[in-house]
């Protein structure tokens, strides 16, 4: 599916581009947005040692161990796939956590090392797991308790009461978020996308030779 | 609602100092040699974040090139006699078009429409919980489904932008029930 959506763009943006005179500007919006890539990858190197290295602690301190188990019922709804006591529920707790209250900065290296426990559970390496869409369903569609970023935006334009959109935010991110997942969790049982991945049981044998 | 975002405000403030207390005190209450332990952990920032690049610059181009090529212009002429019926303004149609793709570009064009249209006006206000109620799908699949080599993606793509028109939808749909 990101084949067709990255080809389309593509095609779409030198079509219209040409079409409404502005193919120098594609041009260089390609080349700016490559360099933004980069940055933006290198910023997240500093935010992401000082997580990873909090999460080591906190995983062989048993905190997360001890998280994982308060909230076993949702997590077995949510992610069948997964152990109870796997690692990544405690990582993708502490990211859903911070996605909650608005902590980007700490919500990204939480996600990107719950990433890395899924993958290390998944048997097809590089195929998206349920529970990796899951999570990512959770982290595309989060709910928003504080919309920090809207409320500085509405107060330096003048705004007599920035805070008024707190309670539709929450109640669209609500709506958001439970539609993501269910659609997540339906879309897993069609045939098209159950094929591509093989439950764990039926491919153990890859899973020590495809292990890098 | 002012004393909640104040609470909300105050407990955003805290978390990360507080979780961070936290760690530390119980790993060294644990016996763990929390120095060595950070730095090991630490180590692995750099390999995460070199391995995103790829895929980071393969959406981002993208998208950028979407952006710059005027093509918004055209789907927002398309859409927004629909957009009317549900009481989408025209004006707020560009921001969910952008939410998904782009999070600094959604940003900017509802910054623009607080700015000329007010922050208290219907427009100002769907413009400003639209981008609230959700996240940059296509960079947190291409950012999280890169840290990790995941080339396949399923049915992440759909699930993420079912969960975008909701929220997008759910935006307007609040906005006219509690200002309206």
């Amino acid at each position: 599916m990101l084949n067709y959506f990255w080809l389309a763009l593509i095609v779409l943006s030198i079509i219209f581009g040409a079409i409404n005179g502005k193919i120098t500007d594609v041009t260089n919006a390609a080349i700016k947005s490559a360099e933004t890539a980069v940055e933006l990858a290198l910023g997240l190197i500093g935010v992401m040692a000082l997580w990873l290295g909090l999460m080591n602690i906190a995983e062989k301190s048993g905190i997360i161990r001890l998280l994982a188990k308060l909230v076993k019922p949702l997590t077995r709804w949510l992610f069948p796939d997964v152990p109870a006591d796997h690692p990544a529920i405690g990582s993708m707790l502490m990211n859903i956590f911070a996605n909650w209250l608005g902590l980007a900065n700490a919500a990204t290296p939480l996600g990107l090392k719950a990433m890395q426990e899924l993958q290390a559970a998944n048997p097809r390496k590089d195929t998206a797991s349920n529970a990796m869409v899951l999570f990512l369903a959770l982290n595309t569609a989060t709910i928003c308790l504080i919309p920090a970023t809207m409320i500085a935006i509405r107060a330096s334009s003048g705004a007599e009461n920035p805070t008024e959109i707190i309670a539709p935010t929450i109640l669209a991110s609500v709506c958001a978020t439970i539609v993501a997942v269910t659609t997540a969790k339906i879309l897993s049982k069609l045939p098209v996308f159950k094929k591509q991945w093989l439950p764990p049981e039926s491919n153990k044998k890859n899973i020590s030779g495809e292990q890098s | 609602m002012d004393s909640f975002s104040q609470l909300m405000n105050n407990v955003s403030n805290w978390a990360i100092p507080f979780m961070i207390f936290v760690i530390v005190i119980i790993g060294f209450a644990q016996n763990i040699k929390i120095y060595e332990v950070f730095v090991d952990g630490a180590k692995e920032g750099f390999n995460v974040a070199v391995k995103i690049i790829p895929y980071l610059v393969a959406i981002l181009v993208a998208i950028g090139m979407f952006r710059a090529s005027g093509a918004m212009d055209l789907f927002t002429s398309l859409i927004s006699p629909v957009t009317n019926l549900i009481g989408m303004p025209a004006e707020t149609v560009p921001v969910a078009l952008m939410r998904p793709l782009s999070g600094s570009g959604s940003m900017g064009i509802a910054t623009e429409l607080i700015n000329t249209h007010g922050a208290s006006s219907m427009i100002g206000r769907i413009a400003s919980v639209m981008f609230g109620s959700t996240d940059t799908t296509f960079y947190v699949i291409a950012l999280y489904f890169g840290s990790v080599g995941i080339k396949k993606t399923r049915h992440a793509v759909g699930a993420g932008l079912a969960g975008d028109i909701a929220g997008l939808l759910a935006a307007v749909f609040f906005c006219n029930l509690i200002f309206g």
